[in-house]
């Protein structure tokens, strides 16, 4: 992924997403553009409930059942991809419930074989570049783990585990959804540091959702500010925090300050 | 008198961290909560936490030591006090979508304590359903709807108020307001601090965020490896003094951003 024609920009344009409740359509998302820059974190923030997974799952066509796609399309470097096709391949994903994300009746082992991290390489490389990003997402113990089943491991293990993989699959880009809820400050900062890394020297293109402020302030180059399934405000992350427009954005900042004794919004 | 405490409680697992004398996953934990009590558990991630939450919510049993309910064990205990105990013990779960069923309603899963733990049902216990969804921030309509209908944080705040549902006495809250926007967290855990002043209810509240130990607990535990290594009263702001306190205290995040290079 550092070589030459590695992509530069991932755009999601124009999407929508609706489920049918009570035979009548509601928009969850809707009309909503991101765009995704090599060597740059962009963070999706919002209250719960806003929209913020099920764009992500959406523009790669991995949408829950019981709601679709009706709008959107995604394109890298200006062309227009088949999502299923990108998934995995050029863009990774950790996604937001770790546990849920693991078959529980297969070892780590298991999954980091077969998984989209395995795609097109022979075996003992896989596991080579498995291990060491297990080992930069702070898993040492990695041949104990590699045995282990979902059950036998913490929710921080797992969520760990999920970041290796995605690293390991060396896409170019990444989608990132609450991927450090479940880790202690420590990890976290570990994790955190580990991404700035990966998108200032490899390039990689991070979409980052998040509800800490904290986790925004300290990897966000840009932000996308969303409410009710719509984008309201996007901008550089300094302007978020010092020159936030609109109310919801100010009202999320407010209360991440407000954690901080001493500190007053800007 | 403690409501619930741990004596000595350990626990081995099969395939248990290595290097602890064997697979130790909790190592000779002795803590007491009492009534109307809020203690926070900070600890890295793998340390014992939830492991821990297991044990006192009596879902699994210490190797060694024990866990004892208003003055008595577990071990004790027959159908009846399980039930009692059941009623007044409830933990929520790290994960929220592997504590219910996929394939029962909003409804029914928080339906399930109001019917088995306190013997509601029909009108009263509708009622009681809407009341809890209204305690969470989430509408009246998600009743009909299934887990995977809705949102990480609108699923967590289901596992909180089925849990709630029980009337606890005590609840053990796993990371059970890590998945919710800073709004929520905050209105979380003014409700619990309701129940606290009007129900006398306990806490364990287990947590990364030391920003929410410091708003809301009266007493923090640091673990690590599977053993309690310090704990501290909280009155407003703290400083831990354990080696693995303070690196937890350390890394704070800063609250603004600091300006970066970018990528060339
Ligand atoms: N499969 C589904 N069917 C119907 N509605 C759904 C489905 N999945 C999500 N929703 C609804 O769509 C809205 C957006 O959900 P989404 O999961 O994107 O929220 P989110 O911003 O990620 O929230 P959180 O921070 O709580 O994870 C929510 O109101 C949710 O209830
Ligand atoms: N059923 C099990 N079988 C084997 N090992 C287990 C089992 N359950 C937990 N462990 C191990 O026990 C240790 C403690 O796990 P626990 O889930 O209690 O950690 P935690 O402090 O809650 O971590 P986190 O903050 O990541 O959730 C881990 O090393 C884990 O792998
Ligand atoms: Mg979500
Ligand atoms: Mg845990």
């Amino acid at each position: 992924m550092t070589s030459s024609q590695s992509p530069r920009r991932l755009v999601i344009r124009n999407l929508g997403v609706e489920t049918t409740r009570h035979g009548v359509a509601v928009t969850l998302v809707d009309d909503v553009s991101l765009d995704v820059r090599a060597g740059e974190t962009l963070a999706l923030v919002g209250a719960s409930g806003c929209g913020k997974s099920l764009t992500c799952a959406a523009s790669l066509d991995a949408a829950p059942p019981g709601v679709r796609r009706t709008t959107g399309s995604i394109a890298i470097d200006g062309v227009e991809q088949a999502p299923a096709d990108i998934r995995g391949r050029l863009v990774a994903t950790i996604l937001q419930n770790p546990r849920s994300a693991f078959n529980p009746v297969r070892t780590m082992r298991q999954h980091a074989m077969e998984g989209p991290a395995a795609r097109g390489a022979p075996a003992a490389s896989r596991e080579q570049r498995v291990r060491a990003a297990m080992a930069d997402a702070g898993l040492e113990d990695v041949d104990r783990i590699l045995d282990l089943h979902p059950f036998e491991m913490s929710g921080g293990m797992l969520q760990r585990m999920m970041i290796a993989l995605a690293l390991a699959s060396g896409a170019p880009f990444l989608f990132a959804d609450e991927p450090t809820t479940d880790l202690d400050l420590i990890v976290q900062r570990d994790i955190l540091n580990l991404l700035l890394r990966l998108t200032r020297r490899q390039g990689l293109g991070v979409l980052l959702v998040t509800h800490d402020m904290g986790v925004v302030a300290a990897l966000a180059d840009r932000v996308a500010v969303m409410d009710a399934g719509r984008i309201i405000e996007t901008a550089r992350v300094m302007d978020i925090f010092n020159r936030p427009t609109h109310p919801v954005t100010r009202n999320l900042l407010d209360a991440h300050l407000s954690l901080y004794p001493g500190r007053s919004a800007a | 008198m403690s409501l619930l405490a741990a004596r000595g409680a350990s626990r081995i697992y099969r395939n248990g961290p290595a290097g602890r004398g064997g697979a130790t996953a909790l190592d000779q934990v002795s803590l007491d909560i009492a009534p109307g009590e809020c203690v926070a558990l900070l600890g890295r991630s793998g340390c014992g936490k939830s492991t821990l939450a297991r044990l006192l919510a009596g879902l699994e049993r210490p190797d060694a030591g024990e866990v004892r309910f208003a003055g008595r064990s577990l071990s004790t205990f027959g159908r009846a006090d399980w039930r009692a105990f059941r009623c007044a013990v409830q933990l929520v779960f790290q994960d929220p979508v592997s504590a219910v069923n996929p394939r029962e309603t909003v409804g029914q899963i928080i339906a399930e304590p109001l019917r088995h733990l306190r013997g509601l049902t029909g009108v009263a216990a509708t009622g009681q359903i809407q009341a809890l969804l209204r305690a969470v921030d989430l509408p009246a309509d998600a009743m009909g709807r299934l887990p995977q209908q809705l949102s990480g944080g609108q699923l967590q705040r289901v596992c909180i108020a089925r849990a709630l549902a029980a009337q606890p006495q005590l609840l053990i809250l796993d990371e059970a307001v890590s998945n919710l926007d800073l709004h929520l967290q905050i209105q979380m855990l003014d409700l619990f601090a309701r129940l606290k002043r009007d129900r006398d209810v306990s806490y364990l509240f287990i947590t990364h965020d030391l920003r929410l130990a410091e708003r809301f607990c009266d007493r923090v535990l640091v673990m690590c490896d599977g053993r309690l290594v310090e704990e501290t009263r909280v009155g407003g702001a703290f400083a831990l003094t354990s080696p693995e306190g303070r690196a937890l205290q350390d890394a704070i995040l800063p609250a603004m951003p600091f300006r970066r290079a970018r990528a060339g």
